[in-house]
């Protein structure tokens, strides 16, 4: 069915407003638009790890899940959710449920990318029917902006302060996507909020009704955590996406396929520079740190279009040589 | 009509689980316990169970995928031991809590380290204040007959909990027995089918399970969680009553043996019990007035019946398969003592830490620890109130 948009901002909102979430928190607005991918006629249970989204959206006696949810721990949402499939297939086939259910784990990177990543693995290699979604804000946020394996080289955070002997993160960033894509799932894909958010609701509505186990790391980006203007995050996610920082691509049935080209790649620079996490990399002296971030950049960027088919730099230098 | 067969523990178990036909089972191997995950999923593979195993990668992922399933609607169940046990414990609390009433067939072992694949409960006594039911097995008729029990106590409206059926690693677990089975129809029957008024797929009321709990309610939600677990108790029995219709083999929370007069009591768990009773029997062929209590229940503790069933005895030997690592008691010792002190019964107990890490129990053992207790009552010294049995020195 084509894509059409009024139709998708017109479905039924599943995450009622009156949770406790930050102002302008990305991680919101990627689960309402996720939940855009659910046709209103389908229920849903969704998992959630303990994060910023379970404690803000389903505190005693308040709930904001208009479907039903479960929150059980932190790293275990994935085996949480594959056990609330399998009651589903079980009791289906004793005729013991009303209408299709579908089924949704949301996670932070911390409780996806860290502590929870065992669990997820293992849920997606027994490929369970079902879409483990994670909102990586690139720090555990809930505990107050502790460094995660998502968070980006150089950024500043509470358990990586930038300081006299320090620039912040020294390591880059774990590449997730491509971990699981090495599942063989069905489905992965790489998505932001960006723009119209077509991009989002298109691989949202492929994740969940892709029979078998999908992924999909979205990037959510945190105003406290990444110190921007509440404002500005639909042009934080963008530069994120231009700069080739955050690249939109899926993975179907193990096909890597780019969704988005930037015609000019912008220079990383453009996506730090507003992110007062990445303000000490701005200071006199340091610009070779803003070097190593670009390179860590161009290299993931080749490696992308290397695996979606495309002529990266390194390809055509390559065939030059020859 | 009951069926004779020759079964080893782990056997028993899986039988029970192939007769009660549960939905979800997610588990993940470990010593001793591993057979019965085996044995369940090889009735999947003949078409025996309409049951769906989960293969999971951990311990922890099993405990996490039966709270999803159990809450989802599904009757569900694990099996494990010893470290497997300890990976589950946040989640075993999230179970209870979460008042799922999942059952665990519990096949006890040793923590490391040393790694020690051998009997003793450290395992689930370190487990004991989850909030989930804990019964206690000394033979493969009783791991089977607790099991059949266990989700009619689970699920009981009054209760919703958790229960563990735990039997004695290798000395249950892997030994084959005589036994009696019941009729799979009759099993059926006195299990019935699930039907849980709260569930994640009930498409008339969806419902939100795993709250964020503030100080404002979180005491509350304990407490009522504690009302649900001393109901236990009374279910229990009710449950026994009703067994024992239909197979003649009577339960209570705990068994007395020759205590009714006993002057010197033992209170045990497990296996031992076995060779605690033809301890007795010597002991009373002697004209020692000896007795055992052997725990059935240990969560709820059902320390007013304890206490009162221990009133006559004097001098009493606890005895605890673990290290509480307290330096005065192990887990049954505090327990006991504390019914007593409450009941302001004060005989003389001596606390033995025995058995631990699969050390060999043999009856002089036990008949030594009575003979301590005669000997304490002769020269009125009690000398040190917590020992080990059969220490190597």
């Amino acid at each position: 069915m084509a894509y059409n948009f009024k139709e998708v901002m017109n479905k039924k909102e599943r995450l009622a407003p009156g949770h406790r979430m930050c102002a302008g928190c990305g991680g919101t607005i990627a689960v309402r638009n996720i939940l855009r991918g659910l046709r209103d006629e389908d229920k849903a249970v969704i998992t959630g790890a303990t994060s910023c989204l379970e404690v803000s959206t389903f505190m005693y006696p308040y709930t904001a899940w208009n479907d039903s949810f479960i929150h059980n721990a932190f790293e275990n949402a994935a085996a949480t959710c594959s056990g609330v499939q399998t009651a589903y297939e079980v009791l289906k086939k004793k005729g013991k449920i009303d209408g299709t259910y579908k089924f949704i784990a949301f996670g932070g990177d911390g409780g996806t990318y860290d502590i929870g990543l065992q669990s997820l693995s293992a849920a997606m290699e027994r490929n369970h029917d079902m879409v483990y979604v994670c909102y990586d804000n690139a720090a555990y946020m809930n505990t107050g902006i502790q460094r995660s394996s998502a968070t980006p080289l150089y950024a500043d955070t509470t358990t990586t302060p930038a300081g006299k002997l320090s620039n912040g993160k020294p390591q880059s960033r774990k590449d997730l996507a491509a971990i699981i894509a090495a599942h063989d799932v069905p489905y992965v894909a790489q998505t932001t909020l960006y723009k119209n958010f077509k991009d989002m609701h298109k691989k949202a509505e492929k994740a969940i009704y892709t029979p078998g186990a999908a992924f999909l790391n979205v990037m959510a980006p945190c105003p406290r955590g990444w110190r921007y203007e509440t404002d500005d995050i639909m042009e934080i996610c963008r530069l994120a996406v231009e700069t080739c920082y955050w690249p939109l691509f899926e993975v179907i049935d193990g096909k890597w396929i780019l969704n988005y080209k930037p015609k000019t790649k912008l220079p990383v620079e453009e996506f730090l520079k507003p992110q007062g996490r990445f303000k000490h990399l701005f200071k006199k002296g340091n610009e070779q740190l803003i070097e190593h971030a670009q390179a860590e950049v161009d290299k993931r960027w080749d490696a992308l279009l290397d695996k979606c088919g495309e002529y990266s730099q390194g390809m055509i230098k390559k065939k030059e040589a020859i | 009509m009951s069926i004779r067969e020759r079964l080893s523990g782990n056997e028993a178990v899986a039988i029970a689980i192939r007769q009660i036909n549960p939905d979800v089972m997610p588990a993940f191997p470990i010593t001793p316990s591993t057979e019965i995950a085996q044995m369940v999923a090889t009735y999947i593979a003949n078409g025996q169970v309409n049951t769906e195993f989960i293969p999971v990668e951990s311990e922890h992922s099993a405990m996490s995928a039966a709270i999803g399933a159990e809450a989802a609607g599904a009757r569900s169940l694990t099996a494990t031991s010893s470290c497997g046990l300890a990976l589950m414990w946040e989640v075993l609390y999230v179970a209870a809590s979460s008042r799922l009433p999942i059952a665990m067939a519990v096949v006890n072992r040793a923590l490391s380290s040393p790694i020690n694949i051998n009997c003793d409960h450290s395992d689930s006594m370190g487990a004991r204040d989850a909030g989930w039911i804990q019964i206690y097995s000394e033979n493969n008729q009783e791991v089977y007959d607790n099991f059949v029990q266990a989700y009619r106590i689970a699920e009981h409206p009054s209760v919703r909990l958790p229960i563990m059926i735990c039997q004695d690693g290798f000395y249950t677990s892997h030994a084959v027995e005589n036994m009696e089975l019941l009729e799979d129809r009759e099993i059926k029957d006195f299990v019935g089918e699930y039907a849980p008024e709260s569930y994640l797929l009930n498409s008339r009321q969806p419902l939100s399970v795993g709250a964020y709990g503030l100080p404002a309610y979180y005491m509350e939600a304990k407490r009522s969680q504690l009302e649900a677990l001393k109901n236990a108790k009374q279910v229990t029995l009710e449950v026994a009553e009703e067994f024992a219709r239909l197979s003649g083999r009577n339960y209570g929370l705990f068994e007395a043996y020759r205590l009714e007069d006993a002057d010197y009591a033992m209170v045990i768990i497990g296996s031992t019990a076995g060779t605690a009773k033809d301890a007795v029997d010597k002991l009373r062929a002697e004209g020692k007035k000896a007795g055992l209590l052997k725990i059935r229940l240990f969560r709820p503790f059902p320390g007013e019946e304890i206490a009162h069933a221990l009133k006559n005895a004097g001098f009493i030997a606890c005895m605890d398969r673990t290290e509480s690592f307290n330096g005065q008691c192990g887990p049954l010792g505090a327990e006991v003592k504390s019914a007593l002190f409450n009941a302001r019964l004060m005989p003389e107990v001596i606390n033995y830490v025995y058995g631990i890490g699969g050390r060999d129990v043999a009856v002089e053992n036990i008949t030594s620890v009575f003979e301590d207790l005669i000997r304490i009552e002769q020269t009125k010294d009690a000398g040190d109130r917590y020992r080990y049995l059969s220490l190597r020195e």
